[in-house]
Order: C-alpha cells, then sequence, then structure tokens
C-alpha cells in the first residue's frame, strides 16, 4: 500500500499543513520528498501486517480502568488578561481570526 | 405524485451543570467574551480533560426516562475538525459506544399516540461562538461557551410531517426541562434542532436523499425551514434534477435554506477513542439510584389526568406540556381538596382565567400573582355557593390586582350571593308586579321571557342572586301551566 | 562541588556550608560557559532562579528543609512553567511564555528547588537524536561530534555535562532512557500513570510519561519521590499508594530473577553493548541475581505499532497549534485555510509534520481499522509477552539502544533508520510499564553504553534498587566527559 500525491495532497489538507511552504522548493519537490519519507514509514508500519491478530482485543490504556469523575464544582476564575497577553490577534476581548465564513 | 417526507431530529440539548464538562469553568450565560474559557476550555498546551459526574448524572436520567439501554461501559473519542470555534482541533465526543441507545419517546398527533424511535444519546462538548460583526473583515471568537455539556439526542428518521417534527421537538424539550437537566432556553441556545430531510414517493422502500439544516433554534423555524426544503426537494425531483446530500443553514430573513459553505467537502473526522479519558463504566447502583429520583414524567402525568383525574386528553396535555404548570395545577387541586369534578374546575380555571392573564402580561407561571392556595379558596366558594362563577372571574380579578384572598374581596365588596329564597322572592315579586304582558307570554309558551326575569333579578341585585334559585323561583311565581 | 550528588549538596545546604545562591550560581557559571559548546540549554533565566534560590535560603535558615530545597533542577522545555519560555523545541511555540504551571513544576516548587533552566529537547519529543529541535542539535559531552540521543538530549547533556545536579524528561518511546544511555547517565520512566501528564505538552497521550534524570539511582529515586503522585487533574493519574524509593535503595539482591530476552540479543546489537551487558550479568549474579533467557516474541512489532499508535495521537495532540489563541502564527495569508495551513507549515518542523501526516493518514477513513485497530491489537500483545515474562523472572535487562551514540547528521534524513533507535524501548511505553536505563561501560570510541531495566507495573522501587546496587559495585556513572 503507497500513497500517491495525490493522497499526500488529502492529507496535508485535513492535517491544515501547506506543502509547498519551503521557497526554495517547487511544490513538485517537496511532494516527491515528502512521497519518498512517508512511504518509507509505511513500509515500517506494514511490517505490522504479518502478526495475526484475529480475536485480540484492542488495547488504548496502559491500564484496565474506568475513568474518575469529578463533582461539578466552579473551579476556575476569569484569566482572560493573561490567556490574551499571549494571543496573537485580540479585540475587545475576542480573538481575531480571518473571516469565517459559514 | 403523493410524496411522503421523511425527517429525523438531531438535538443539543445543553445540560444544566454548574461547571464544563471537561473543565472547572462556569457554564452561565452572557458574560463577558473569554471570562468564562478556562485553561482548559482555550486548550492551551499541556491541559487535560476531566469529566463532570453531573453531565453523565443527567445523561442516565434522560437515558431512564425515554427507556433506553443504558451502556455500561461508553467511550470518549475525539472527533477531529478545524475551526477557529472548536480551540483543541476536535471536539470530545462518543461515537461507536454512546452512553445511551435505543429508546423511544411518545408524541401526541392529532391522528392519535405516535412512537418515536431515538437511536442514541450522547455526551459532547459545546464549541464557542463566531462573531462577524464589526471587526473590520475579521471573526471575533468568544470561547465561553466552548466546554459547555451537550446531550446530543438522535432520533430516527420515523417523522413524517414538520408538524410531528414540531410536536416531537416540543415534547423532548418537556421531557428535558421535566428532568431538569436542561433550561431548555432556545434564545440563548441551550435547545438546538439539526433535522435530516428527505422525500419520496409514497409508497417507496428506499429512503430519498437526505439534507441536514443546522441550528434551527426555534419551533417556528424549525417548521419553517422544513417544509421549505421539502418544497424545494420535491420541486427539484420534479424538474428531473437529483438531490445532493449536503448540509444547510435556515436563513429566517429570507425563510429559506441554504447550503453551508464551511461543510462543502466531504468531512474525514478521524474518530479514534481519546487517550486522556478512560472508559466511562455506570454501575447498577448508579442506574438504581438515578432511577428511583426519577419524577412522574409527562406521559404517565398525562395518562393519570385522563385516567384518574377524568380531564379532557387536551385539558391534560396542556397542564403537562411544562412541569411548573403541572406542578401548579396539582397544588391548588391539593389544597381544593381533590372531590370529584374539582379536577375539571382547576383546569378550566387555569387554561382560562390564568393562562389568558399569563399570556397577555408575559408571565410563567412560576411568576403567577395569584398562588395556587389562593386559587383553590376562591374554587371553593364557588362550590359552596357563596358566589357564582361571574362574580368569581370579578373576584379573580381583584386578586390579580394584589387586592387579597378571596374571602377578603368577596367580603369587602359585598359579593357574597344571596341565596336567601325569602330575600330572592321579595326581589323577583317587585319585578313581576305590572309585567303581567310578559308573565302571560311565559305561559303561553315563551321560554326567553323566562332568560329577560333573570336578567332584571341580576341587574337588581348586581349579580349576587344564586342563578339556580332565582330560576326555580322565577318558574314557580309564574306557574306556567303544564 | 559539581560532581556531588543530590544527597550530599542537600548536606552541605542544611549544614548552611553553602547557600542555594551559590549552589545555583556555580551552576549558571557553569552553563554558561559550556552551553555554547552543548546547547543543552533552550532558556536559562539567571534572574528567575536566583530569586528562588534566595527564598530557598530562607527556608534552609528556617529549618524548613525537604531533599530537594535548594537544589537547582533542570526541567525539559516540555513542561508548562508559570512565566517561563515553554517552546517545546518547536518554532511554533518559540514565543510561548506559559501561563500555568504542570503538575511536576509544582511539585519541585513545593519543594523549595531552583529551576535552573529550560533543556533542550527534540521538537514536541519527537526524534531520537535532538536533532529535530527548533533550536539545533545538543551535542553529546562525551563527543560534541555525537548527538546526545532524544528527546530529553538536553536533559541528558546537562546532568552529563554538570551542567545540571539532575533533570527531568519525558519518556514516549524512550525518550528519557535512550539519551540517559547516550550520555552515560541514568534515567527511570515510571509507569504510565504514576507521575502526573497535567501541564506537559502532550506528543502521545497515551505513551507519555514524565521521569527523572540523574547521575545515580539515588539521585532518580530522590526526585522521583518529589514528582510520582496522584494528580486529580489527569484522569489518566493513578491512585497509587505514595512509596519511598529512596529507602528501599540498599535492599539486598540475593534471589532476584533476571530475564534476558533472546530477542533483544539479535543481529541488530551492537557487540560492544553486548558484551557490556554480559559483564554486568556477572556482577549482578555475584551481588546474588540468577539470570536466565526469557521471550519477548512480539518485540518486532513494537516499532510499527508504536509509529500508527504515537502518530495519530499526535496528529490529534498538535491541531490546538492553529495560530489562534497563542505560539506562532504565519504572516500573509489570505484566508482562514490558508493561515492555518501556513502557520503549521512554517510552526512545525519536518518530522513532527512527518509524524502528523502518518497520524492523520492512518486515521482516515477506510484505513482506521487496517492501522490503527491493528496497531492496539499489537501492543496488547506486547503488553501479554511481559505480562507472560514477568510470571518467570521479576526483572527483564537488556540494552536501551543497539548502538552507542551516533555521530550528528548521521541518520537525520533517514527516519526509519532513526526510529530504529529505539528498537529496546518502546514496547516498555507500550505496555506502560516502567523502565530505567543506566550506564554499563563504553564503546572502544570512548561512547558511553546503557543498559535497561524492565520492571513490572510500579516496581519502580525495585528497579532503582538493582541500579543503586550495581552502581555502588561499579564506576561507569562516575566517569566524567573532559570538556
Amino acid at each position: 500500500m503507497s500513497l500517491t500525491s495525490n493522497d499526500v495532497h488529502k492529507i496535508a489538507h485535513l492535517a491544515r499543513i501547506a506543502v509547498n511552504n519551503s521557497p526554495d522548493d517547487t511544490e513538485q519537490d517537496e511532494i516527491s520528498t515528502w512521497l519518498a519519507q512517508l512511504n518509507n514509514i509505511l513500509s515500517l508500519i506494514e511490517q505490522m501486517q504479518a502478526t495475526e491478530t484475529n480475536d485480540v482485543e484492542p488495547m488504548a490504556h496502559a491500564h484496565n480502568l474506568k475513568l474518575r469523575l469529578r463533582e461539578d464544582c466552579i473551579t476556575e476564575t476569569d484569566h482572560r488578561e493573561e490567556f490574551q497577553a499571549i494571543a496573537p490577534e485580540v479585540e475587545a476581548g475576542l480573538y481575531l481570526v480571518p473571516k469565517v465564513i459559514e | 405524485m403523493e410524496w411522503e417526507v421523511v425527517i429525523g431530529l438531531e438535538v443539543h440539548a445543553q445540560l444544566a451543570t454548574r461547571s464544563k464538562i471537561f473543565s472547572g469553568a462556569p457554564t452561565a450565560y452572557g458574560a463577558a467574551p473569554n471570562t468564562q474559557a478556562c485553561a482548559i476550555d482555550i486548550a492551551l498546551p499541556g491541559v487535560l480533560p476531566v469529566m463532570n459526574r453531573e453531565a453523565v448524572n443527567f445523561a442516565l436520567r434522560f437515558g431512564l426516562a425515554i427507556g433506553a439501554n443504558i451502556n455500561r461501559k461508553s467511550i470518549f473519542a475525539r472527533k477531529n475538525y478545524f475551526y477557529p470555534d472548536l480551540p483543541k482541533g476536535y471536539q470530545i465526543s462518543q461515537y461507536e459506544l454512546p452512553i445511551v441507545s435505543e429508546g423511544r419517546l411518545i408524541i401526541e398527533t392529532p391522528q392519535g399516540e405516535k412512537n418515536i424511535r431515538i437511536t442514541r444519546a450522547h455526551l459532547e462538548e459545546d464549541a464557542g461562538k463566531s462573531l462577524h460583526e464589526d471587526f473590520h473583515s475579521k471573526s471575533g471568537i468568544d470561547l465561553n461557551r466552548a466546554g459547555t455539556p451537550l446531550l446530543e439526542i438522535v432520533s430516527e428518521p420515523d417523522i413524517r410531517s414538520s408538524e410531528e417534527a414540531v410536536i416531537y421537538a416540543k415534547t423532548l424539550h418537556s421531557l428535558v426541562r421535566y428532568l431538569e437537566i436542561c433550561d431548555g432556553n432556545m434564545q440563548e441556545g441551550s435547545f438546538r434542532c439539526d433535522a435530516n430531510v428527505s422525500v419520496r414517493p409514497k409508497g417507496q422502500k428506499e429512503y430519498g436523499t437526505r439534507c441536514e439544516i443546522k441550528n434551527l433554534n426555534s419551533f417556528r423555524f424549525l417548521e419553517r425551514a422544513i417544509d421549505y426544503e421539502v418544497h424545494r426537494q420535491i420541486e427539484v425531483i420534479g424538474s428531473g434534477g437529483k438531490i445532493i446530500q449536503e448540509t444547510k443553514l435556515y436563513d429566517s430573513d429570507r425563510d429559506e435554506t441554504r447550503s453551508m459553505r464551511s461543510k462543502e467537502e466531504a468531512n474525514d473526522y478521524r474518530y479514534f477513542p481519546d487517550p486522556d479519558l478512560l472508559p466511562l463504566i455506570i454501575d447498577e447502583s448508579w442506574i438504581e439510584e438515578v432511577s428511583k429520583k426519577l419524577p412522574e414524567l409527562p406521559y404517565a402525568k398525562r395518562q393519570r389526568y385522563i385516567h384518574s383525574l377524568g380531564l379532557t386528553p387536551y385539558d391534560a396535555s396542556v397542564l403537562t406540556s411544562s412541569k411548573s404548570l403541572a406542578n401548579w395545577f396539582e397544588a391548588s387541586l391539593k389544597a381544593l381538596g381533590e372531590e370529584m369534578g374539582d379536577a375539571k374546575l382547576c383546569a378550566n380555571w387555569i387554561m382560562g382565567e390564568i393562562s389568558g392573564r399569563l399570556n397577555r402580561d408575559n408571565l410563567d407561571i412560576s411568576k403567577c400573582p395569584v398562588d395556587s392556595k389562593d386559587l383553590a379558596q376562591l374554587l371553593r366558594r364557588i362550590k359552596d355557593g357563596t358566589i357564582s362563577g361571574n362574580i368569581a372571574k370579578e373576584v379573580f380579578e381583584a386578586m390579580w390586582s394584589g387586592e387579597g384572598e378571596a374571602d377578603e374581596i368577596i367580603k369587602r365588596k359585598g359579593l357574597k350571593q344571596i341565596s336567601d329564597n325569602n330575600e330572592i322572592e321579595k326581589i323577583i315579586d317587585g319585578i313581576l308586579a305590572g309585567n303581567d304582558d310578559q308573565i302571560a307570554q311565559y305561559r303561553a309558551g315563551k321560554e326567553r321571557v323566562l332568560g329577560f326575569f333573570v336578567g332584571q333579578v341580576m341587574k337588581a341585585t348586581q349579580g349576587r342572586a344564586n342563578p339556580a334559585q332565582v330560576n326555580e323561583i322565577l318558574r314557580r311565581k309564574m306557574g306556567r301551566p303544564d | 562541588m559539581l560532581n556531588y550528588s543530590l544527597n550530599e549538596l542537600s548536606g552541605l545546604l542544611k549544614s548552611r556550608k553553602i547557600s542555594s545562591v551559590e549552589l545555583t550560581q556555580s551552576y549558571l557559571k557553569r552553563i554558561d560557559s559550556l552551553n555554547p559548546k552543548i546547547n543543552a540549554y533552550i532558556t536559562v533565566n539567571p534572574e528567575a532562579s536566583l530569586k528562588q534560590a534566595a527564598e530557598a535560603d530562607i527556608r534552609l535558615a528556617r529549618g524548613q528543609i525537604q531533599p530537594l530545597t535548594g537544589i537547582p533542577i533542570a526541567q525539559k522545555d516540555i513542561f508548562c512553567a508559570k512565566g517561563w519560555k515553554t517552546t517545546c523545541g518547536s518554532k511554533m511555540l518559540s514565543n510561548f511564555v506559559a501561563p500555568y504551571d504542570a503538575h511536576i513544576i509544582e511539585c519541585f516548587n513545593n519543594v523549595g528547588a531552583i529551576m535552573l533552566g529550560r533543556t533542550n529537547m527534540d521538537e514536541f519529543a519527537m526524534g531520537s537524536s535532538n536533532e529535530t529541535s527548533f533550536f539545533g542539535p545538543v551535542h553529546n559531552p562525551w563527543d560534541l561530534n555525537a548527538v546526545p540521543g532524544g528527546s530529553s538530549g538536553g536533559s541528558a547533556a546537562a546532568v552529563a555535562a554538570r551542567m545540571a545536579p539532575a533533570a527531568t524528561g519525558t519518556d514516549t518511546g524512550g525518550s528519557i532512557r535512550q539519551p540517559a544511555a547516550l550520555c552515560g547517565i541514568t534515567g527511570i520512566k515510571p509507569t504510565y500513570g504514576l507521575v502526573s501528564r497535567y501541564g506537559l505538552v502532550a506528543y502521545a497521550s497515551s505513551l507519555d510519561q514524565a521521569g527523572p534524570m540523574g547521575r545515580t539511582a539515588e539521585d532518580c529515586a530522590i526526585l522521583l519521590n518529589t514528582m510520582a503522585g496522584f494528580d486529580p487533574r489527569d484522569s489518566t493519574s493513578i491512585n497509587h499508594p505514595s512509596e519511598d524509593y529512596v529507602q528501599s535503595l540498599s535492599a539486598p539482591l540475593q534471589g532476584l530473577k533476571i530475564g534476558l530476552p533472546k530477542e533483544y540479543f539479535t543481529a541488530g546489537l551492537s557487540a560492544e553493548i553486548a558484551q557490556s551487558i554480559e559483564i554486568a550479568c556477572e556482577v549482578l549474579r555475584r551481588e546474588g541475581a540468577e539470570i536466565r533467557e526469557i521471550s519477548l516474541p512480539n518485540s518486532p512489532v513494537a516499532i510499527p505499532a508504536y509509529y500508527v499508535l504515537a502518530s495519530a495521537e499526535a496528529s490529534s495532540n498538535l491541531e490546538r497549534y492553529d495560530g489562534v489563541r497563542y505560539g506562532y502564527r504565519a504572516k500573509g495569508y489570505k484566508d482562514l485555510v490558508d493561515m492555518y495551513k501556513k502557520t503549521r507549515a512554517q510552526g512545525f518542523g519536518p518530522e513532527v509534520k512527518r509524524r502528523i501526516m502518518i497520524g492523520t493518514y492512518v486515521l482516515s477513513a477506510g484505513y482506521y481499522d487496517a492501522y490503527y485497530i491493528k496497531a492496539q491489537k499489537l501492543r496488547r500483545l506486547i503488553a501479554n509477552d511481559f505480562s507472560n515474562a514477568f510470571d518467570k523472572v521479576d526483572v527483564i535487562l537488556g540494552p536501551t539502544s543497539p548502538q552507542p551514540a551516533f555521530n550528528l547528521g548521521e541518520r537525520s534524513n533517514d527516519p526509519v533508520s532513526m526510529y530504529l533507535s529505539d528498537i529496546y524501548t518502546i514496547a516498555v511505553n507500550l505496555a506502560g510499564l516502567p523502565g530505567l536505563s543506566l550506564p554499563a561501560g563504553f564503546s572502544g570510541n570512548g561512547r558511553p553504553i546503557g543498559m535497561q531495566l524492565i520492571g513490572n507495573y510500579f516496581d519502580e522501587a525495585r528497579l532503582l534498587n538493582i541500579a543503586h546496587r550495581y552502581q555502588q559495585v561499579t564506576d561507569w556513572h562516575q566517569r566524567e566527559p573532559s570538556l
């Protein structure tokens, strides 16, 4: 199973990563580098398929524990000023971004 | 061609917890932007979610109320997509294993009862809000709402008209408020509907292609958006076109639905179990405890009102439409004494005099200036003949204006009914004297003459004469030969 | 003074022979002179550190003394610390001043330890050589042309170069143990859930675990006493009864059963390392341990399974870096999507982007079962291997890394060969077990060799005990690089 350059474009879009960002690279060059590296990693990953795993329960966590729940209490206070001091762009207490189109 | 409309609803009910689903920030509506968004809500690097027990409790309450399966193990999953109001880049939701599955809601349609199956109800976090106005062609992001607990309630496509959709939504709305798990405030977005709408030729088995209309925040918009969409789909198909599966927004100003540009591309949410959260395990004792504390639900209450209290199905529906109204009704009934006919009397008054005034003054029953015990006192005076129904309305108006309790007003204004036969006879004699013509007409069979004399007696007594006695005495005195 | 153990330093502070300010100053001076060569630190802030030291001196004067009071500790730049730049080795967070403290930062602050500085690391802890850091590679103190290992390479190099008495690290697939091995120090990755992840910038949440890095097992035990403990802010934190890891350090090893996994001693392992471990086995036998061969049959699939699971989690964990609320935002974008894409393309380095891309792919529709679920099943098989092994032996001993430190640049263009550096450490993270690396010799060209002890869940005390006993009769851990 190996990726095509079309796949790389799709994945990069899903991950919101521009693939032609470096000014020295043409987009095609960057894509071919991506293709080679990702396919290399995927062929490493393919080695998983050699092991039979029918009837094996998938393991998501190291310990077989149940979720702990907290009481419904308000424990947080307003830290907007501190939080927004490190924000790229704010106005009137809001984070600003390029226009969102619904 | 005859068309059948197929609708499934997804309702997002904000759970009325104090703090957020995964953080200790407050959920109160209307705070200044981003003042209720803590480190977890704004997804600072390194923060982690911790689940709110009350949100689980509320989901259990709902699951038990709709007779659903409570899944003893459910899993929180991440739904990944980029959007500025989604700080982590993923929404924590439940995907493969929701907490509640396979329930049902009985709705009351003009054609009778109908069972709407509920596929699932799962816990998830709400997103923040994007504000588009006044930021020099930028959007402002307020994350106060981010992390507010939601119960997403998904129905099967069992709904067949916009009218049914509204009834289903209203029934659900009433249920979550009965359960006290959601404040139901639709203007504030506490209860939001998405509608999946498709049409198919009547008799066809397969569903048509559906469109999803997002974020309908009033029952009226729900109805109109569905009507518009059904109309549009029939027109498209009728003119040889095809429906494209898409996500739409309802524009209430133009009364039309339009495609959401942000949802145009097919999304791949890459769901996977959230590694920050372990499986949610519900034990039997928790279920038992919640089920013990479950209040009487609207459907059961309605059945009781019809079958034990003898109310009409319509009256029962109106009175059970909200828990506070039903409680008010039951309190007044209890104060009155719960004898035969009391329920009907209370119901008539609540649905007539009281509801009318509440609507006029735009008040909820909880803000009713007359309390249920005071109404009961008034009704008792009708029952024991102290006042007539008409006088009672006058007394009630005075009570509404804060002039005091019923007995006090009756006494102060001298509204006590005249029930003394001698006194009434004296008044009647005075009126009959000199009206021989009318008496003759009555005797000749002109029944409406009786009404004329009753009117005269009431005029003379300012309405205080006992109407039954007046009738009886008049008939006797005019002595129509049989 | 730079060679003193934590216990010795604590004694000097307690007896007021030195002050915390003096101690901190001497380390700051050492950092000042060596950091240009080694690049172990991303941020030092002498003013803030000395202020803390002055406060610690007041505590010491009042007799409020805990084992780490007044002692400077280097913190990996992955733990949020209020008022400190917390970069995670990335351009994305190069301007991020954390507005809150991570759990373990609170732990160190509470006992009056000093934040000596923020150590360099592979970007978002993704790497095995420290070459993926936005702030440049760290140089191995034993050979400046060699890598220090990663991702906690800055911490390992700082401790080895005596630029810190001890440090913290995080370990997702070997990031404490492999750099400890390559720099000739001791480091332990605790059982998953023993140390809170609150405030640790996430790479792969189900695998990430913080732990101590020091010159000796004893120093690690002192640090772990401070770091371990239940934290309700981390839903995966475990309410395990607290232990004193120092108290049990000297227990005899009589009757201890040690297993050597045969799968770890194959062609891929350098002969020098195999030989060092053989010698170490002799030492441990003399201490009373029994050594036997065991099997961990699913070892070969640990790396592929890890790169599926860790990349998948990383792709999701790193979605929050979108240029909206904090961190880097690209300039010159045409719309929202363009802002996201440019911000993330410019803010992340190549290795981080590779893992995000792989993770995005393996979670995408149609591939989830073949990759993600398959990897989770293999994770179970790997955990079962260990559980079977611990039916037969008390601990497992093997190499930490297949080779001693490699040269800078040697593997940086070949991601897959880089990934293979973690072949012996990754399975431990998948199972969630504790693993410890300690010095066991040197290669012919003078680079350190490490060996790894793997214990059953919550068996940290035993691992530290074995390492300590070993360090009582060997001196590998006392060797000092000439700088």
